[in-house]
């Protein structure tokens, strides 16, 4: 062990590269439920029902309040006793669509508060109904502004999925342990692993940079301060 | 065509509307005056069944807002798709402009017509573009609203609303948020809209204006309807003490 292994690092490439594009894709897995989950939760948690609220309420507490990495163990070793059998990669997007749906749905929520109530008087009284001012008018507002608390999320997301490997699931930091349990390089192999979490997420940063400059500088401007007000 | 009784509206312990009578006739352009909080804009958006009356009758064209009329006199609030129908051809415009932010304003302009009315979008874009033009605007028609000045915005506002058509505009205080530079293009577009015939309910502090282009003045205080008149017989010799001791503040 004298020194820095180059070679070490182009061995084990095609593995880790292997792990890198299962992180990716279970970042995509988790962040698509995670929308779903998280519109819908925010739809919940903005109902004119309280028992709705309510539950949306519970959604988002019960997940937050609690660790992923233990929610991931419920989904794959608990259920099955219950006769609800999920296989890893299930379990896997599972939990991390849960986890990021529950903050999602915490952003969305603000974000449909924050875009001004006249801006719904508006519409209403131009006519439209209320379904109508909510997916023309308040969504693409609140989508404007939840874009920078949003990449934080994924970002943390990123992240999580490093928890799968626990449910052995072979996505990029357990393709580094494997690595090194081999080769005995922690210091190449775990430098390369970080630089590989570091380019998804810069690259995410940037991604949501564009967006948001294409969803238009006017829509944030006030509207930022709001949702920043609200604590998001 | 607008009709107005013993209209009362409460906000929880607070009464703030205490029984308004108002007629409204068609092609006319009524003047709401009177001192803040005294209940001028909790009319206006009455009107528009943004706030729910808590008493009282407002009828559009004989047409009870709001609410179904059955045979046995009672009344149920009306269903959501019936009353959006009814607002759609009320239009209000509103001190803060409140363009959609997200839209250009060309888009501000065609979403209800294409949405409510289900008017083609072609024909939609025609008619938000000779609006424009009206208002002075055609040049800005694929600009953010917020790139543009308060009064352009606020032409712009009055724009969207003209694109339902409505039978009367409700317009509260639309030039008070303006720059005194601004604020004469946006009236000028009033008094135009008041020299064709548009019937119209404005809220305004601008006494001048209220005089040049109103019917009629009414003046409200603490819920009430207190004074009515043509403007040269109100600025004149207000008949009430409390309107002379508003003007007595504002002139
Ligand atoms: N949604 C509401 N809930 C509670 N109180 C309200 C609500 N809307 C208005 N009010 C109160 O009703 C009163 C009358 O308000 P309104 O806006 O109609 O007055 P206004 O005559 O338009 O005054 P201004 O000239 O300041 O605009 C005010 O005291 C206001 O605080
Ligand atoms: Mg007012």
């Amino acid at each position: 062990m004298n020194g820095f292994d180059w070679k070490v690092i182009v061995e084990w490439a095609p593995l880790l590269l292997q792990g890198l594009g299962v992180t990716i894709l279970f970042t995509l897995g988790g962040l698509a439920l995670g929308l779903v989950i998280g519109v819908a939760v925010a739809v919940m948690a903005l109902s004119r029902h309280g028992l709705v609220r309510i539950v949306a309420r519970a959604f988002v507490d019960a997940v937050r309040g609690t660790p992923l990495l233990l929610q991931l163990f419920i989904l794959y070793y608990a259920m099955p006793s219950i006769g609800l059998k999920l296989s890893a990669p299930v379990a896997g997007i599972l939990g991390l669509g849960i986890n990021a749906g529950a903050y999602l749905a915490e952003i969305f929520r603000a974000g449909i508060e924050a875009v001004p109530r006249q801006h719904v008087h508006a519409a209403r009284s131009l006519g439209m109904s209320s379904r109508q001012t909510f997916w023309r008018i308040e969504l693409p507002q609140a989508v404007g502004l939840v874009l920078p608390p949003m990449a934080n999320e994924m970002i943390s997301l990123v992240k999580s999925t490093s928890l799968i490997s626990t449910i052995s699931i072979g996505e990029l930091l357990r393709s580094g342990q494997i690595a090194v349990s081999i080769t005995f390089a922690p210091l190449e192999i775990y430098l390369v692993v970080a630089l590989l979490y570091l380019a998804i997420n810069l690259a995410l940063s940037n991604l949501v940079r564009v967006l948001e400059h294409r969803s238009g500088a006017g829509a944030r401007g006030e509207a930022m301060r709001s949702l920043q007000d609200v604590g998001v | 065509m607008i009709s107005i009784r013993n209209l009362h509206k409460r906000f929880g312990d607070t009464e703030i509307l205490k029984g308004v009578d108002l007629e409204i006739a068609a092609n006319e352009v009524v003047a709401i005056i009177g001192p803040s909080g005294s209940g001028k804009s909790t009319v206006l958006r009455c009107l528009n069944f943004l706030e729910a009356p808590t008493a009282g009758d407002i009828r559009v064209d004989g047409r009870l807002l709001g609410y179904v009329e059955t045979p046995s006199g009672d009344r149920r609030r009306l269903p959501e798709a019936d009353l959006n129908r009814q607002r759609a051809e009320i239009g209000m415009v509103f001190q803060q402009f409140n363009l959609w932010p997200h839209k250009t304003v060309l888009e501000n302009i065609i979403e209800a017509p294409i949405l409510v009315r289900g008017t083609p979008r072609d024909e939609a874009v025609a008619i938000a573009r000779a609006l424009l033009d009206r208002v002075g605007l055609g040049h800005k028609a694929d600009a953010r609203p917020t790139t543009l000045s308060g009064g352009q915005q606020q032409r712009v506002a009055i724009a969207r609303s003209l694109a339902m058509k409505p039978k009367v505009m409700l317009l509260d205080e639309v030039t008070s948020a303006l720059d005194p530079e601004t604020v004469r293009e946006v009236l000028d577009v009033i008094a135009g809209l008041a020299k064709e015939g548009m019937t119209m309910l404005l809220v305004t502090h601008e006494m001048a204006f209220a005089r040049e282009v109103a019917d009629r003045i009414v003046f409200m205080d603490d819920g009430r309807i207190l004074e009515a008149a043509p403007p040269a017989q109100f600025f004149a010799a207000p008949a009430h003490p409390r309107a002379r001791a508003f003007l007595d503040k504002v002139l």
